[in-house]
């Protein structure tokens, strides 16, 4: 394992997602807390980037910003060399739908429909015919190893399981992007662990670049980089290469 | 059927007590609805039912005055005038005050050809115009007191002294479904007879003169004309349409009817707040779900439609089950009302009103929850309990 600074991540190599300058805060009544301070990296392509830092230091929102759901006070954040801060909130939606796959910490599956469902789900936002919607669910199910369940509501499957449609409906519509907020941190140790290294597979096989928060270290571990947000300074980051 | 169909269902059955609490709330509102629109449309009734060449001549003083019977010759002759009857309110108690029903003493013959909306058979007409102390009873009436012809019934006089005796002889139905049928008629000369002997100031005397006009353009100058005739008399006369006689009938009881009206709608006012409170329940509940479907790419028009269409969904079945209820309701009312209401039939207005009520309710109760979702921050929404 080597520790990189800041610096030294910024590479002549293919940049996936640029954070150039950014800052974010937030108001709590009456008083402003800064979060995120001019804060600039890059994640490159097909990279398995794990976040972490103690509670409040800015991962999650960094996270959001990086996602697109939420936006910056101030910098520019480029995925894909497209600044998509700069995108109105319709565009940036469907920008989310067409290259950003979420994975919850609490799944955040429609409790009304079934896994095929569920999964199918995104699909609706596309050009694509039933038949072929229902194709793709069905084949992202198997690749979490779920073909099996696919009529199951999620109050009739374990946790794991459910974050494993979750990772279907992440990538049923082959995004370039996976942003996963504490996957594991609603499951016990063996979930976890298969939910990791399909994650894993998914970044090794399918090239997905994956930006993963998360408070366990082995969860962390599974990633090939972490980086360290730091409480109290949130110029400075810290870059751990996994080997 | 499409995803947000399919969520729109399926979420109606996510808390089935609260949808059924909902829906049983909607069913009642939309039935009390519409058994009071059908109330008060039934009130104005004989409005809808009356003939327009028809006209309707009372006292000028007030319709409980009566009339001289000798009017009817002079009415007879006043130009445009095709044929006259007259009918008197007779106002008598059967055994006891409480069965109410209306009864009319009639000349028999000019009255059933002039009102062919009373069905009467041949037998029956010619018994009835045989026997002096005839009487035909209406459906309804004869349903709810057993009445049969050869029956022999006795009404207590209340502005006529004494007991009357009458014999049932036969029963009437109406040309259509609003035809009053709970009403009694038996023959003015058994009255006029028999109030020679008992009470002769009342002799000799009719309610109501209806009179048949040769045409409708001349209606408004045989009315006239009419009164011309009686006036400076000592009964002046008020000749009126049907239908503006019936209008002054109903005038009397109007501020019931507004009462009965908005009733009506503050019941529609009601469910509306219970229905929007059940929508803002569900909404604030699915936050996150909203949040979830906003950050994978869905707009915040889809989410405000999933909730307005949830909404619909259950005012549209509410609302189905209300409207379908009404009118059995509104039958089984009116033959526990007795006479009050002759019937009650759920018109087809009714029904769209209804149906109209329960769609406004629908949209209106979504209004704010489809706002609050559709606005809601993602990351905030992230965060909700759900």
């Amino acid at each position: 394992m080597t520790v990189l600074h800041l610096s030294e991540a910024r590479t002549g190599e293919d940049v996936l997602i640029a954070l150039s300058d950014v800052s974010k805060s937030y108001r709590r009544g009456a008083q402003i807390v800064p979060v995120l301070s001019r804060l600039t990296f890059d994640i490159r392509r097909k990279e398995f980037l794990a976040l972490m830092g103690p509670s409040g230091s800015g991962k999650s929102t960094m996270l959001n910003l990086i996602a697109g759901i939420d936006s910056p006070d101030h910098g520019s954040i480029k995925v894909g060399g497209e600044d998509i801060t700069l995108l109105p909130e319709a565009e940036l939606a469907d920008w989310r739908a067409a290259n950003v796959g979420f994975i919850f910490q609490f799944y955040n599956l429609m409790p009304v429909l079934t896994a095929l469902e569920n999964v199918e789900l995104p699909l609706t936002l596309t050009d694509l015919g039933r038949r072929e919607r229902r194709d793709r669910a069905q084949f992202a199910l198997g690749l979490v190893g779920l073909s099996d369940r696919v009529k199951h509501l999620p109050s009739e499957l374990s946790g794991g399981q459910q974050q494993r449609v979750a990772i279907a409906r992440a990538i049923v519509t082959d995004p370039t992007l996976l942003v996963a907020d504490e996957p594991t941190g609603d499951l016990d140790r063996q979930s976890a662990k298969e939910v990791l290294e399909i994650m894993q597979r998914l970044n090794r096989d399918m090239g997905k670049t994956i930006v993963m928060v998360t408070h366990d270290h082995r969860a962390a571990a599974h990633a090939k980089r972490i980086m360290s947000l730091e409480k109290g300074d949130l110029s400075y980051l810290v870059e751990q290469r996994l080997e | 059927m499409s995803q947000w169909l399919t969520l729109v269902a399926r979420n109606i059955l996510r808390h089935r007590l609260r949808t059924s609490l909902t829906l049983v709330g909607l069913i009642v509102a939309i039935l009390a609805f519409g058994v009071l629109q059908t109330v008060v449309k039934t009130w104005y009734a004989g409005v809808d039912g009356a003939v327009p060449s028809r006209l309707l001549t009372r006292n000028a003083v007030s319709f409980t005055l009566p009339l001289p019977k000798s009017y009817q010759k002079r009415i007879s002759a006043v130009e445009g005038v095709r044929r006259v009857t007259h009918l008197s309110w007779f106002g008598g108690v059967y055994k006891d005050s409480k069965n109410f029903f209306p009864q009319f003493a009639i000349d028999a013959a000019s009255y059933l050809d002039m009102f062919p909306e009373i069905l009467v058979p041949d037998d029956v007409r010619r018994a009835f115009l045989h026997e002096r102390r005839g009487a035909i009873v209406g459906r309804k009436l004869a349903r709810r007191y057993g009445f049969k012809p050869g029956d022999v019934i006795q009404l207590r006089g209340t502005i006529f002294p004494g007991n009357w005796e009458f014999l049932i002889c036969g029963v009437f139905d109406g040309r259509d479904p609003k035809t009053d049928t709970s009403q009694l008629f038996f023959r003015w000369d058994y009255l006029n007879e028999t109030l020679r002997v008992r009470s002769k100031a009342q002799a000799d005397q009719v309610g109501v003169f209806a009179v048949d006009v040769a045409g409708l353009d001349s209606v408004a100058d045989v009315s006239q004309a009419i009164d011309q005739v009686f006036r400076n008399s000592l009964a002046e006369t008020l000749t009126e349409t049907e239908r503006a006689f019936q209008i002054g009938f109903v005038k009397q009881t109007e501020a019931i009817l507004i009462s009965i009206r908005v009733v009506s709608f503050v019941v529609i006012f009601i469910i509306l707040a219970v229905m929007a409170n059940t929508m803002a329940m569900t909404a604030r509940e699915r936050l996150r779900e909203y949040a979830t479907l906003k950050a994978i790419g869905f707009s915040p028009g889809y989410v405000a439609r999933l909730i307005l269409g949830e909404s619909i969904l259950i005012a549209s079945i509410g609302g189905a089950i209300g409207i379908g209820l009404t009118p059995p309701v509104a039958a089984h009312l009116a033959e526990l009302s007795a006479t009050l209401f002759p019937t009650l039939i759920v018109s087809a207005n009714t029904v769209m009103l209804q149906a109209l009520a329960a769609v406004v309710v629908g949209i209106l109760a979504a209004v704010l929850p489809m706002r609050r979702a559709a606005r809601v921050n993602i990351v905030d929404g992230l965060r909700a309990l759900g």
